[in-house]
């Protein structure tokens, strides 16, 4: 990695500030670091010429400089011409190259093979699973392995490969954690993955990157990686001290709020992720993978269709349980542009009254024929399919 | 059936006295400073007795060169909009941290960011290109006027129409928050559902017309209306670049219109395109709107390359270097600018091998683009280089655009770009080469083409001190930016919680104020030009020792630009011409067949305005009367069979004998 020493004095020069993308704490972003200065390096080989020779000419063939060689006519030289695609061509072909088997190595759909550029991974090493769910405007992160749950914390081994399942409730976000692996969609409907270690004890921040609304600015959640048996204290701890994240803890949790402290569940209701995935985690909606299911017997028409429509009707769900959705003002919430109101959801401002006093109505949607009374209820496929799903 | 009919809610729709943000300091301020202003400029207008002719010659005309001048007035004044929002977001971001939650809360911050980005690209950028093009293109091309001149002043409408949309969210109701691409779910009627995303889809689909029919025309044109012997391998690399970009324009804005469509069915008619409901998927619209966006960056750098090519060629009293790889660099530019848009996003999980080809095609438009600059500096080599402002905005351009060139390539490889997507890096990236690529080429086509348009130069000393202000503020506002994105700080935050950031958001406001020195500077270079225009005054027509046939007609040209169709023979042409000695014939003139005004454009581009507020309101008569309007007055004008004249020999006689004894002045 010859560009990498070339970088390295402009490294220390900025080692002043917290540059984390360059001196990350996980084997992935690690090479991503790694492919970053690179092909850096590596571009760095044309421009630095091309940005002297131009302020060079520049100056030589300025007009008060009589002594310059000046040639109107001169516009062609097939030499020239063969240097200046091929120069380019040949430095995008090695990039190309790296570029090629980066993407396949740093996929991150793709299980781990290393623990890190030293380290082989062990072959019974089994990969810590999280299920890692954006809400309005908080992370909410399920342990399968474990049974608990955590909001805007997320803790994993060191030198354990991990398996993020990603996906959201409402918005598209990002999950990226700099210091772990480079960023992925998470996306309503839909699951992302994301294979990564950490190498060293670190306390970081990890936030979601793509715009999300109102409360975005701040929904980002405590990144740690610990030891093993600090892992293990920190589980224990949220067995011992953490609440039950059953159906109605879920509903209550998943209306917009932002800045929510780290919290923790020693339990939550069987199947979440699943009906999170299949968007029907509120009592009588249809989860996707069935509607998948009846659409792939040809469909249904008649009033049972008509039912059905209505237990699809997810993204509603703010405003049949009276609150505000995140984009809402203007005319369909009634209160005014640029309102000194405040949104549900967001942190109070000084200057404005208690967010709470809009209280949420109970949900009264009756439940459609079919449907199941709490979360945990089978459903066709369950916690396996997941519909709309991205993967490889 | 009629029970619930609410009778303020059939005329107003939803429109209520309410959305009046008559609370809101930031906006009543800027409300009072517009009205003093356009009541500043009406009193202006009417002592100096000045509407007559700004309804004759102006908003009617159909003039190539005045619409070019009216484009690029217009993307001035919308750069003064979409500034005065990036001044605001710099001002939040260097003072929100902690506990201070600056001044602007996430409503109102997220409505800036939004307008922010599409006004810059669609009502700053896109004007400043249509307008240089449109001035420039029939000029260089021997042509005196486009193919389709009645078009040519209906687009300008359109797009000025859908700016004063965006411009009306401000006093009414409010603008988008969804971002300026505004991706679904969030920007879907669920998730907004208030007026913003409707004016940001209005505003779009009225300019997108504009857009669309100015490309056509100037493809026309250009493959058309060449002067004689003027065939395609001797155009000047401008028109060479307009026609690319046009063709890119006619292929992609169509999937913009769609895509919008799209959304507002869902949006208008609970269609599920894009919903998460129903079966509706967000991907496609992201697949959609990029398939768009990528050519739209190439729309606007074009263009610029083209200014670029001009300004070298002629300040280094040089022919070109490489003019046929200059040509063929175009054309893969064009053709590899559809390959690419899945680079948007790598991180949305496509597999290794989607994201592998889209990274390596985004690589291969650096080759052409990299001979481009090359070019360019063996045009400076062995060349005699005079250093006005034109020229310096060249190299300010190349040594700025590589920069960004070459973080762009960066961001083009998968794996690096999941570290650096949506963080401050890819804000520094596309600022590097949108101001550094676009902005700074049609600052320089401004300078470059502005005695052309009015027959004198733009004041030297001013235009070097925008410059200066401008380059080194878009330094010291970009280059933290990219050090930011390093430390994994991401865009579009209002507020943040480390403190040790702050040193580097306050480096880039700093940065920021500088370019609006630039700004000003730039407003004192014009009065001061205007006052000064005199001292200033170019009579050769030919200031710069210009190699086109645009510097051989008179500055400003006449309407029908030249008494005698040019003969080409060499690719620059009229440097060929003074080699030769020519000298214009003073006889033998003929009458001149020129379109005739109409106002047509400008009507049918209010009906449109006002369909599009009334489609934002709900006040669904208003939305059917103008939409009935808009066909109406189209199927009227079709009956104008009133619509040529002929300036008679006489006056092109008169005309050019001003000219003659303009030429021995000089």
């Amino acid at each position: 990695m010859a560009p990498l020493a070339a970088l390295s004095p402009l490294l220390t020069l900025m080692g002043g500030c917290n540059l984390v993308v360059l001196q990350p704490a996980g084997f992935i972003a690690e090479q991503q670091r790694n492919l970053v200065l690179a092909s850096t390096g590596l571009m760095l080989l044309i421009i630095v010429p091309v940005i002297a020779c131009t302020l060079f000419f520049a100056w030589h063939f300025r007009a008060t400089n009589e002594k310059a060689v000046y040639d109107p006519d001169w516009h062609h030289s097939t030499q020239l011409e063969v240097l200046i695609w091929t120069a380019p061509l040949l430095i995008i072909i090695a990039l190309g190259a790296l570029t090629w088997i980066g993407t396949h190595t740093l996929d991150p759909f793709r299980p781990l093979t290393r623990l890190d550029a030293k380290r082989e991974l062990p072959a019974n090493v089994e990969p810590l699973q999280v299920e890692a769910i954006a809400m309005d405007w908080k992370w909410l992160f399920l342990y399968p392995q474990y049974g608990i749950a955590t909001v805007n914390e997320l803790a994993v081994p060191v030198d354990r490969p991990v398996t993020f399942k990603i996906t959201a409730t409402d918005v598209m976000n990002t999950f990226y954690v700099p210091t772990l692996a480079g960023m992925i969609y998470a996306m309503p409907g839909m699951e992302t993955k994301l294979h990564a270690v950490v190498n060293r004890s670190v306390e970081a921040e990890g936030r979601s990157a793509h715009y999300s609304g109102g409360g975005f600015s701040n929904m980002f959640f405590k990144f740690r990686g610990v030891a093993d048996k600090d892992f293990d204290a920190w589980v224990a701890k949220a067995k011992a001290d953490g609440a039950d994240l059953n159906q109605d803890a879920y509903l209550k949790l998943s209306e917009p709020t932002e800045s929510e402290p780290a919290r923790f569940y020693k339990s939550y209701a069987e199947g979440l992720y699943g009906k999170i995935i299949g968007l029907c985690t509120r009592p009588g909606q249809m989860c996707v993978s069935e509607m998948m299911a009846i659409d792939a017997r040809g469909g249904q028409s008649g009033p049972e269709g008509e039912e059905n429509y209505k237990r699809l009707q997810y993204d509603n769900h703010f405003a049949r349980s009276g609150d505000e959705a995140p984009g809402a003002t203007g005319p369909a919430s009634g209160t005014g542009a640029h309102s000194q109101t405040q949104p549900q959801g967001m942190r109070p401002r000084p200057d404005m009254g208690n967010p709470d006093s809009r209280e949420r109505k109970p949900d009264t949607t009756p439940p459609g024929p079919g449907s199941q009374p709490d979360v945990g209820g089978g459903k066709p496929g369950g916690n396996e399919v997941a519909p709309k799903q991205i993967s490889q | 059936m009629f029970d619930n009919v609410n009778l303020q809610q059939l005329i107003f729709g939803r429109f209520t006295i309410d959305q009046i943000p008559y609370h809101e300091p930031i906006l009543i301020g800027t409300f009072a400073g517009v009205a003093v202003v356009g009541l500043a400029v009406l009193a202006t207008i009417t002592y100096f007795r000045f509407w007559g002719p700004l309804w004759r010659d102006w908003v009617t005309s159909i003039d190539h060169k005045k619409i070019g001048i009216m484009y690029c007035i217009f993307a001035m004044v919308m750069l003064l909009r979409g500034f005065a929002d990036a001044l605001m977001m710099r001002a939040q971001q260097s003072v929100a941290f902690g506990d201070e939650q600056g001044f602007l809360p996430p409503h109102h911050y997220d409505q800036i960011f939004t307008a922010h980005g599409m006004i810059m690209i669609f009502f700053v950028a896109m004007p400043f290109v249509t307008g240089l093009m449109n001035f420039a293109v029939p000029l260089q091309i021997g042509a005196r006027d486009v193919a389709f001149p009645f078009l040519n002043n209906f687009s300008f409408w359109m797009t000025v129409s859908g700016g004063m949309l965006v411009m009306a969210s401000l006093f009414v109701g409010e603008f988008s928050r969804a971002t300026w691409l505004a991706y679904p779910p969030l920007s879907g009627a669920a998730m907004s559902p208030g007026v913003g995303v409707d004016y940001y889809i209005w505003a779009l689909q009225i300019a997108g017309v504009g857009t669309t029919l100015s490309g056509i025309n100037l493809i026309a044109t250009i493959v058309k209306m060449r002067a004689p012997g003027l065939t395609m391998m001797k155009l000047p690399i401008f028109v060479w670049s307009s026609l690319c970009t046009n063709i890119l324009i006619v292929a992609a804005f169509p999937i913009l219109t769609a895509v919008l469509v799209l959304l507002s069915l869902d949006r208008y008619l609970g269609m599920h395109f894009f919903t998460n409901d129903l079966g509706g998927n967000s991907m496609l619209y992201f697949n959609l709107i990029w398939i768009w966006g990528h050519p739209e960056v190439y729309i606007l750098i074009l263009p610029a390359f083209g200014v670029f090519s001009e300004i070298t060629s002629t300040f280094c009293g040089k022919r070109l270097f490489g003019y046929t790889s200059m040509v063929y660099a175009l054309v893969v530019i064009t053709i590899l600018a559809y390959l690419v848009w899945l680079h948007h996003f790598f991180t949305m999980g496509s597999g290794a091998d989607v994201n592998s080809f889209f990274g390596i095609t985004t690589m291969i438009i650096s080759i052409p683009t990299g001979a481009k600059i090359f070019n360019w500096m063996f045009t400076m080599y062995r060349g005699r280089i005079r250093f006005e402002v034109p020229m310096m905005w060249v190299v300010a351009f190349i040594v700025t655009f590589v920069i960004g060139g070459m973080t762009g390539v960066l961001l083009a490889v998968p794996p690096a770009d999941f570290v650096l997507h949506n963080s401050l890096f890819l804000i520094a990236h596309f600022h590097n080469v949108i101001i550094g690529g676009v902005l700074f080429g049609m600052f320089a086509g401004v300078t470059f083409w502005f005695p052309k348009a009015f027959g004198f130069k733009l004041d030297e000393f001013w235009g070097k001190m925008a410059l200066y202000l401008w380059v080194s503020g878009f330094y010291l506002a970009f280059m933290p930016l990219y050090v930011l994105g390093l430390m994994g700080v991401t865009r579009r935050m209002q507020h943040f919680d480390d403190p040790s950031l702050q040193p580097w958001f306050i480096a880039a406001a700093m940065g920021a104020l500088l370019i609006a020195g630039g700004i000003g500077c730039q407003i004192i270079m014009f009065v001061v030009s205007i006052r000064r225009r005199e001292a200033l005054r170019d009579h050769t027509g030919d200031p710069w020792g210009g190699r086109t046939l645009e510097w051989s007609t008179s500055s400003p040209p006449p309407d029908y630009n030249f008494a005698f169709t040019p003969m080409v023979h060499d690719s620059d042409a009229w440097w060929d011409m003074k080699a030769r000695g020519f000298s214009p014939p003073r006889s033998g003139y003929r009458p001149i067949h020129m379109p005739k005004n109409t106002a047509t454009g400008a009507i049918l581009a209010g009906l449109s305005f006002a369909c599009g507020f009334a489609m934002v309101w709900y006040v669904w008569w208003l939305a059917a009367l103008s939409f009935v309007a808009i066909i109406g007055v189209s199927i009227f004008h079709t009956f104008n069979y009133d619509r040529e004249y002929y300036i008679p020999a006489e006056t092109v006689a008169r005309e050019e004998a001003k000219r003659m004894r303009e030429l021995e002045l000089a």
